[in-house]
C-alpha cells in the first residue's frame, strides 16, 4: 500500500473504500436512523465530527498512549466527544435529538470511529488522521443519505420532509411502501448499493474463501 | 510505540491525565448548555399543552401563544380548589409526588394507575379566560405495559366533554402500544364524555375492544390490550374523586365539589362494610 496522501485519505473512503459498503461497518445505525433524510443528515454530521476529532486526538497522543491500555484510551476520547455532541444537539436541535434518541449515544459503539482510531490514527500524523476521519465520516454519510433518500421517498413520499409524491392518505395517488419505513428495508438498499459499487470497481469483489462442490450425483451416493 | 510507554507509572499517568481532561470537557459542555436544554424541554412541554388544546400550528411562536392563551393554576386535589400556596410556574408535581410532605401513598386497590404515590397538588392549564375557561388541560400519568405513560387530557369548559388527549412520554411497543401517540387514534377522543350520568362521580370513559359505541367508549389499540388497559385505568383514576374529580365538579352543572366529597366517602363506607 502506498503512503497515504491528504487528498487520498479524504476521498477514497467515499466510493473506493467505503466503511459501510466495503468494510460493512456501522450498519446498525445505518438501519436505524435512515427513515428520514433530515435525521440522517444530522446523524452523518455527528459521525463526521466524532471520527475527525477522535482521529485527531488519538493521533496527537499516539506516542504517549501505552499500548496496554490503548483501546480504553481511544474509547474514553470517543465517548467524551459523543457526549459533547449529544449535549450540543439537545441544546440546539432538540427535535432532532428526540428523534435520534439513543443513536447519538450509540456512536460510541460505531465500529467506524473505533476502527479508524485504532487502524489509522495510531500510525499516522495528526492532520492526515483528521482528514481520514472526515473522509470516513463522509463515506458513512454518503451511504446514509442515499439509503434515507430512497426510504423517505418511497416510504413517505417526501424528500427532506417536502412532499414529492402525494400519499393516498392525504388525498394523493401514491401508496406509500410501509416496508421502507421499517429498519430491515435498509438492508435491501445497502445491498443494492454494494452491488452497484462493486460493479463499478470490480477490484472490490472479494475472492471466494471456498468454492461450493457440485451436487453429489445420485449414483455416487448409492 | 516505545516500550517505555508500558511502565506502570506511565500507564497510570496517562490514564489519570486523560480522565481529568475528558471529564473537564464533558462537564463543561453539560453545565454550559444546561440552561439552553431546559429551555428546550420547557418549550416542548408548552407545545404539548398547545397541541392537546388544538391550538398548535407548526412554525408558530410557542412562547407567545402559550403566554397569551394558557394560564397555569395549582389545584388542591383533595378539595378541588385552586391553591395559592405554590407558584404555578415553578411547581413541579413530579417532584412533589416523591416528597412525603407533599404527597400521600395510595393503597393497593385504589392505585389502579400504578402510581404508588400521589401528590396533594397538581398543576392544571386553563385555556382562555381563567374565570370561565374554554378548556381545562389536566396532566395525567399511569403505568402502561412497559413503563409510565405521561400525557395531557384536554376537557371542555363543561367539565365532562373530552377535547383531546396526548402522551408525550411513554415506552410502549412501537407499532402496537406505541400507537397511543398516533394522531388518527387520538382524533376519535374528541367529543367523548367522561361521565355517563349527570350526577355520577365515577368516570365511565374507557377503551373497549371491537368497536366503540356510545359517548363514553373509545376504540382500544389493536394488538395492545395491556396498553389500552393502562390508558383506561389512568383515566379512571385521574378523573375519579381521587384525582381531578372534585376539581371537575366545579365546572359541571349537576354536581358540586362538596357532593363529590360526600359521595366519595359514602362509597368508601359501603366498601368498608
Amino acid at each position: 500500500m502506498s503512503a497515504p496522501t491528504p487528498k487520498g485519505v479524504l476521498t477514497t473512503p467515499i466510493f473506493k473504500n467505503n466503511p459501510i459498503a466495503l468494510q460493512i461497518l456501522g450498519i446498525c445505525s445505518a438501519l436505524a436512523v435512515t427513515s428520514s433524510m433530515s435525521v440522517s443528515l444530522v446523524m452523518a454530521m455527528a459521525v463526521i465530527f466524532v471520527t475527525a476529532l477522535s482521529n485527531l486526538f488519538v493521533s496527537l497522543l499516539r506516542h504517549q498512549i501505552p499500548s496496554a491500555i490503548r483501546i480504553i484510551v481511544q474509547m474514553t476520547i470517543i465517548a467524551s466527544l459523543v457526549i459533547v455532541v449529544d449535549q450540543i444537539l439537545k441544546a440546539y436541535a432538540y427535535e432532532m435529538s428526540k428523534q435520534l434518541s439513543v443513536f447519538v449515544g450509540l456512536i460510541i459503539t460505531n465500529c467506524i470511529v473505533m476502527g479508524r482510531a485504532e487502524g489509522f490514527a495510531m500510525q499516522n500524523p495528526p492532520l492526515l488522521s483528521f482528514l481520514d476521519g472526515i473522509g470516513n465520516g463522509l463515506g458513512y454519510g454518503f451511504i446514509l443519505m442515499v439509503v434515507s433518500f430512497f426510504r423517505e421517498l418511497l416510504g413517505s413520499g417526501s424528500v427532506f420532509g417536502f412532499t414529492v409524491l402525494q400519499p393516498v392518505q392525504d388525498g394523493g395517488w401514491y401508496v406509500p411502501n410501509g416496508l421502507l419505513l421499517l429498519p430491515p428495508s435498509a438492508f435491501f438498499i445497502i445491498g443494492l448499493i454494494i452491488w452497484v459499487l462493486r460493479s463499478l470497481n470490480p477490484e472490490q469483489i472479494e475472492e471466494n474463501e471456498f468454492t461450493m462442490k457440485a451436487n453429489t450425483q445420485p449414483k455416487e451416493a448409492v | 510505540m516505545a516500550q517505555s510507554n508500558n511502565s506502570i507509572k506511565k500507564i497510570l499517568t496517562v490514564a489519570f491525565a486523560l480522565c481529568i481532561v475528558c471529564s473537564i470537557i464533558v462537564s463543561t459542555a453539560a453545565v454550559a448548555l444546561r440552561s439552553k436544554q431546559q429551555l428546550n424541554q420547557e418549550l416542548d412541554r408548552k407545545s404539548n399543552i398547545l397541541a392537546v388544546a388544538d391550538l398548535y400550528e407548526p412554525g408558530m411562536d410557542i412562547e407567545e401563544a402559550y403566554n397569551e392563551q394558557i394560564t397555569p393554576r395549582v389545584v388542591d386535589l383533595n378539595s378541588g380548589e385552586y391553591s395559592d400556596d405554590y407558584d404555578p410556574q415553578s411547581y413541579d408535581s413530579f417532584q412533589a409526588a416523591k416528597d412525603p410532605a407533599q404527597s400521600r401513598t395510595l393503597s393497593g386497590e385504589k392505585d389502579i394507575a400504578g402510581l404508588s404515590r400521589l401528590e396533594n397538588h397538581s398543576t392544571v392549564y386553563l385555556v382562555g379566560d381563567p374565570d370561565d375557561p374554554q378548556q381545562l388541560i389536566l396532566p395525567i400519568r399511569g403505568q402502561g405495559l412497559w413503563g409510565l405513560m405521561r400525557g395531557y387530557l384536554s376537557v371542555q369548559g363543561d367539565g365532562n366533554t373530552i377535547n383531546g388527549i396526548t402522551f408525550y412520554s411513554h415506552s410502549e411497543t412501537p407499532g402496537l402500544g406505541g400507537e397511543v401517540d398516533n394522531p388518527r387514534w387520538k382524533a376519535q377522543w374528541e367529543g367523548k364524555e367522561i361521565f355517563a350520568e349527570d350526577e355520577s362521580v365515577q368516570p365511565a370513559i374507557q377503551l373497549v375492544k371491537g368497536g366503540a359505541s356510545g359517548e363514553t367508549e373509545v376504540d382500544a389499540l389493536s394488538g395492545a390490550s395491556l396498553t389500552s388497559k393502562g390508558v383506561s385505568n389512568l383515566l379512571q383514576f385521574w378523573l375519579s374523586p381521587e384525582g381531578f374529580g372534585e376539581y371537575l365538579a366545579k365546572f359541571r352543572e349537576d354536581i358540586s365539589p362538596s357532593e363529590v366529597q360526600g359521595m366519595a366517602t359514602a362509597s368508601d363506607d359501603t366498601e368498608g362494610a
